[in-house]
């Protein structure tokens, strides 16, 4: 069985990519990473970009409704994600606007931090 | 020239051009303005010593280049920072050849990406192409300068983690949006008209600016109807600043107005526009606005403007994009054509909550219920209208007319004029700019809502429907 552990953090934390990835190595989360790795049930993770970096989108009859900003409201359910690759934020909406959710509910699209 | 107004030349002519071309190449707008700003940092200490480049743009450029280059090599943040040189590198080798391409519209369309907040697209815009600093805009959008200069940052940061592509974008996403480009630069507009009225001279200028911005567009694209109805309006209105305020400081409403101090060239620009937008099938708010401006253009050549071709032009932009501004200039038309009764019940029927704190409503209500033979009413109207007014120059007409006994018969010599006496005639307030609790009103001009789907807002088939057209051709 797998699960997914979602991290929900204080905003000021982590106000910008570099604070993201500071933490990221440091040491509650790079010691938190690596006792998963070496507990073998390490599947996959990302750090995420900071909040205002996201874009939620929703289908609706009129067309699409981008709005800047996370997910805020909690009347859905968070159900699943995906990771894609895509050149730029409009491939990502694009696919983001064929997610069965975008219809139902909401998709927030966020840059994850890429690591070198 | 003083070197020091060389600079300032250059960065006023240039400034967007620069930051669009090394934004498009580096994909970061903060390293670009970074080093935009770095550059003429240096320009403010080399020029004065070493006297102005030949070339000013070209120095600029390539120092800002190279700042850039630093910036990139020196932080080593970013996994791109490679990519970065490589794209300056090959920037550098197509400057050598070829012309500077213009990449200025591109960042227009990035700063005004749907992905980006509404309230923030004409500050960013402002700030990214015309290099405004928040400080000089804060006032004008009703931000304080702190929060706006963070909420930019942010924007900034967005736009490089998200990667906010900077290519037009291309078929059926272009119509859409390029409306939210329009709606940021008439924003730009529309607060330096208010500013200009209320006598700051730091947002006065954003008209002008804003007049460059929509002139750009329009050329880029000149197939696109929007964007030339815009760049007419924007037009027809500076146009006819100078007629707006008489030498005892009182406003002169539009009908009154001596079309002899209109700008004849920029009216003539103006109609130019309007016809290039007249060739394609489709109506847009913009070209109706435009059209109503032209219907009262035509007092140019002596012809009196036609009170019922105007109030169908309002009718079709309150069916074709709702907005209040819309409907108070029905409500003002109607009246100019002699039936206060018609004005009063398209004001009773917009929402009163939002109705309560806009000037125009008041105003034309006032008009129409003293017309109407309601003197208590229009005294009470004209007060809440006055308390409203912010530019000195509508205060004085206000409050002149307050205590003007009404005139029994026929049409008061102000009333037609009340569409575009105060703000422009549906004039965009650019509200909602101000997200976070500074509640302006939310509804004329679109900033602080969604544009309408692209359907809605323009499709109309070739030929049938378009009366809105014909005033604006006389």
């Amino acid at each position: 069985m797998q699960y997914m552990i979602l991290n929900y953090v204080p905003p000021s934390d982590y106000a910008d990519v570099d604070a993201v990835r500071a933490a990221a190595d440091g040491a509650a989360w790079g010691a938190y990473t690596r006792a998963l790795i070496d507990a073998g049930v390490f599947v996959s993770g990302n750090a995420l970009h900071p909040a205002h970096t996201a874009t939620t989108l929703r289908v609706r009859d009129t067309g699409r409704d981008i709005q800047d900003g996370p997910y805020a409201a909690s009347k859905e359910q968070f159900g699943g994600y995906y990771i894609i690759d895509a050149p730029d934020l409009d491939t990502a909406l694009h696919w983001a606007a064929l997610n069965p959710a975008a219809s139902r509910g909401a998709v927030e699209v966020r840059p994850v931090v890429m690591r070198s | 020239m003083d070197p020091r107004d060389e600079i300032e030349r250059v960065a006023r002519l240039s400034y967007g051009r620069l930051a669009a071309l090394l934004a498009a190449r580096t994909g970061s707008v903060s390293l670009a303005q970074d080093a935009l700003s770095d550059a003429l940092l240096r320009a403010l200490q080399a020029w004065p010593r070493d006297g102005v480049p030949a070339r000013p743009e070209a120095w600029l450029l390539t120092v800002a280049r190279n700042c850039a280059a630093d910036a990139a090599c020196a932080g080593q943040r970013d996994a791109r920072a490679a990519d970065h040189l490589m794209m300056l590198e090959e920037e550098r080798r197509a400057m050598a050849h070829a012309a500077t391409p213009d990449r200025t519209l591109d960042l227009m369309f990035v700063c005004a990406h749907p992905a980006i907040d509404a309230g923030l697209r004409t500050p960013l815009m402002l700030q990214l192409v015309l290099g405004l600093d928040a400080r000089r805009m804060a006032g004008a959008f009703l931000i304080p300068p702190a929060t706006l200069g963070q909420r930019l940052t942010r924007a900034r940061a967005k736009i490089e983690a998200a990667r906010i592509g900077f290519a037009l974008p291309d078929g059926d996403d272009l119509v859409p949006r390029l409306a939210h480009v329009l709606d940021a630069v008439y924003a730009a507009f529309t607060v330096g008209l208010d500013g200009d009225g209320a006598g700051d001279a730091k947002s006065a200028s954003l008209s002008r600016e804003a007049l460059w911005l929509g002139s750009l567009t329009a050329a880029r694209l000149p197939d696109q109807p929007e964007a030339q109805g815009l760049l007419a309006l924007m037009l027809f209105t500076l146009a006819r600043r100078g007629a707006r305020v008489d030498a005892a400081g009182c406003l002169v409403p539009l009908a009154d107005q001596d079309p002899a101090l209109w700008d004849a060239g920029m009216m003539d620009d103006a109609e130019t526009a309007l016809r290039l937008a007249a060739r394609a099938p489709t109506l847009g708010r913009y070209q109706i606005e435009a059209a109503i401006a032209a219907a009262h253009a035509a007092r140019r050549q002596g012809t009196p403007a036609d009170p019922g071709a105007i109030v169908a032009l309002y009718r079709g932009l309150v069916a074709l994009h709702p907005s209040l501004g819309a409907e108070v200039g029905l409500a003002g038309a109607l009246l100019g054509a002699g039936d206060p009764a018609g004005a009063l019940a398209v004001l009773e029927a917009s929402k009163p909550t939002r109705a309560a704190a806009y000037q125009p409503w008041w105003a034309v209500r006032a008009h129409a219920l003293r017309q109407a033979g309601d003197a208590p009413g229009a005294a009470a109207a004209f007060d809440r209208a006055i308390a409203l007014t912010a530019d000195p120059a509508a205060r004085l007409f206000l409050t002149r007319h307050r205590g003007t006994p009404s005139r029994q018969g026929g049409v008061p010599p102000h009333a037609l004029a009340i569409l575009g006496a105060f703000h422009e005639p549906c004039g965009g307030n650019p509200a909602g700019t101000a997200g976070d609790g500074h509640a302006r009103q939310p509804d004329v001009g679109g900033l602080g809502r969604p544009v309408p789907a692209p359907a809605r807002l323009c499709h109309r088939g070739r030929g049938g429907g378009r009366p809105a057209r014909e005033p604006a051709r006389g």
